[in-house]
């Protein structure tokens, strides 16, 4: 944190650097990202993702971060025999494995539902996709589940992140990744919003990767199953052997 | 202070913490000569494992300390490798079938439930049978009164068809009660993550009247087997064995049992055997408690696929 300053500097002077740099007829929008690719390695605990950029003109400025979606299915436990096991399942088919959010306001404050809903603007707005034939009620209950579940684990936010304007022109906005992040393709979207319509909007992709020993085993674990198995027991039984060499014979 | 990223659970654990749980079960399984399997998932669940991880790694260590006591008894040639071989066949079809079974049960969202029970049953019972065993030690010693055992009885099992001759054994039996044992042990092996030593070896003493002396190097043998073939499978089917796991384990287990052997020669106290079985019935009654109170939240997720 002592490296703050420096680097909310650092930050600015790209963006200005961003600004300058910009055609004549120029975009009103221009956002970047403080990493492109973050590396899970074995002592990776939470990192911040920084978007910045700058704007012309008026506006409300919305940067949303989306990690790889996948099906999910969220199990409801129920006393039976006076044992909590699950007893209900729903699935939800498109379930962002990160998600975030900051503006410059709050979001039902810049713009309708119906549009946060196409921007997936707040985790109120997200489409998770519930299986169909599910009753609104019961989607409801488990959506709230889900997400409830998500944000105590780090990865949806409980509420939207600021972001903080300089001069007028000048945006960045802190993004917190906790350290179970899961891998694969992220986007961030930034959105100029302006009387509750997006007027510009930019898409940068991230990616989130493992990194080190911890990446090897699991890719290999996973691509190569047999091999690894076959790996695992010639591990345990050397592993055996060399316990016995080394202490067996005194006995 | 050292975690260490576990890449297959999927969690950062103090690297000591493992070390020591590995020596503390290592010690104690040198200390009463029994494997540490039924222990160590349970401790493993309760650092915050994930079950099906603690079982498919847990089956994995215990390959390393069965390879390492088998050879202690090969070399004393107390090993009935017919009967092992027996045994195995039975041992190979259990874990294939449990492998299966544990797969659909994570499918359904159940294997949790079936691991934990599994064991609040077998720790149940063995830490019951134990505590009584060594209440009676205890009192036979105060009371000074000799234990006495029959030497060998016939049963039902006798009447069985496939007789087969086991010379180092000295008997002639049904195949098909080894090849049933066998199952059973392959089964709890690839669902609970145990070599099965503590049912294996009173049942292959009374329901099979094999001589004591060939019992263990002949368990050992088929568990060190069984337990190989479920690592494989669970590695093929279910991607739980976290070897990095498995390997913290068994090297702070290599060197907690030879503590343990060297303390148990010297003690011989059915007390020492009471507490372990108090300890037993403390981690049965930790999962019960697990399994019966209300949770802090009702609900569970799962990533299930791609969308």
């Amino acid at each position: 944190m002592a490296r703050a300053p420096g680097r909310a500097l650092l930050v600015l002077l790209a963006a200005l650097a961003l600004l300058a740099a910009r055609p004549a007829a120029a975009q009103e929008l221009i956002a970047d990202l403080s990493h492109h690719v973050i590396e899970i390695a074995s002592d990776f605990t939470g990192t911040e993702l920084l978007v910045f950029g700058a704007m012309e003109g008026e506006g409300d400025i919305v940067a949303v971060v989306r990690g790889p979606r996948a099906e999910v299915t969220v199990r409801k436990k129920a006393r039976i025999f006076g044992i909590w096991m699950n007893a209900q399942a729903a699935r939800f088919s498109s379930v962002p494995g990160f998600y975030g959010i900051a503006a410059t306001r709050a979001p039902d404050e810049i713009a309708v539902i119906e549009t946060r809903r196409l921007l997936e603007m707040g985790t109120d707005s997200l489409r998770l996709d519930p299986e169909p034939g599910l009753d609104e009620a019961t989607a409801a209950e488990f959506r709230a589940a889900l997400v409830a579940s998500r944000q105590a684990e780090g990865l949806f936010p409980t509420h939207a992140g600021r972001v903080d304007m300089v001069a007028g022109r000048l945006f960045r906005a802190r993004i917190p990744f906790p350290a179970a992040l899961p891998t694969g393709r992220y986007v961030a979207d930034v959105y100029l919003m302006r009387d509750g319509q997006a007027v510009a909007a930019q898409s940068l992709p991230l990616t989130v990767a493992k990194a080190g020993l911890g990446a090897a085993i699991f890719d290999f674990a996973h691509r190569q199953g047999p091999l690894y198995g076959l790996l695992a027991v010639a591990g345990a039984v050397v592993a055996g052997f060399a316990a016995n060499a080394l202490f067996g014979r005194r006995r | 202070m050292f975690q260490i990223y576990l890449p297959i659970a999927e969690m950062s654990v103090d690297i000591f913490l493992l070390l020591g749980m590995g020596g503390m079960v290592g010690f104690l399984s040198g200390l009463f000569g029994v494997g540490g399997g039924f222990l160590m998932t349970p401790l493993l669940i309760f650092i915050g494992v994930p079950p099906p991880v603690a079982v498919g790694s847990e089956v994995n260590q215990v390959v390393a300390a069965s390879v390492s006591g088998f050879m202690a008894h090969w070399r004393r040639r107390q090993v009935d490798f017919k009967m092992g071989a027996v045994l195995l066949a039975g041992g190979m079809a259990g874990s294939a079938f449990g492998v299966w079974l544990f797969g659909i049960l994570r499918q359904i969202g159940q294997i949790d439930l079936v691991i934990s029970i599994s064991y609040v049953v077998m720790l149940g019972a063995i830490g019951v049978l134990m505590l009584v065993e060594a209440a009676r030690a205890i009192l036979r010693r105060h009371t000074g009164q000799g234990a006495r055992r029959k030497a060998h009885t016939h049963h039902w099992g006798h009447g069985l068809p496939f007789k087969m001759r086991f010379r180092t054994s000295r008997l002639y039996i049904s195949a098909l009660l080894p090849v049933a044992l066998g199952f059973l042990g392959g089964l709890l092996a690839a669902i609970m993550g145990v070599g099965g030593g503590f049912m294996m070896v009173p049942a292959m003493i009374y329901l099979l009247g094999m001589p004591v002396g060939v019992v263990i190097g002949t368990s050992l043998f088929q568990i060190t087997f069984v337990t190989a073939t479920a690592t494989f499978l669970h590695a093929t089917g279910t991607q739980t064995v976290d070897v990095l796991l498995a390997g913290l384990l068994t090297l702070g287990a290599v060197i907690g049992a030879q503590l343990g052997t060297r303390v148990g020669a010297e003690l011989r106290g059915e007390e020492l055997r009471g507490l372990l079985a108090l300890v037993v019935l403390g981690v049965a009654a930790t999962l019960l408690w697990r399994l019966v109170a209300q949770p802090a939240s009702l609900f569970t997720l799962a990533v299930t696929g791609a969308p």
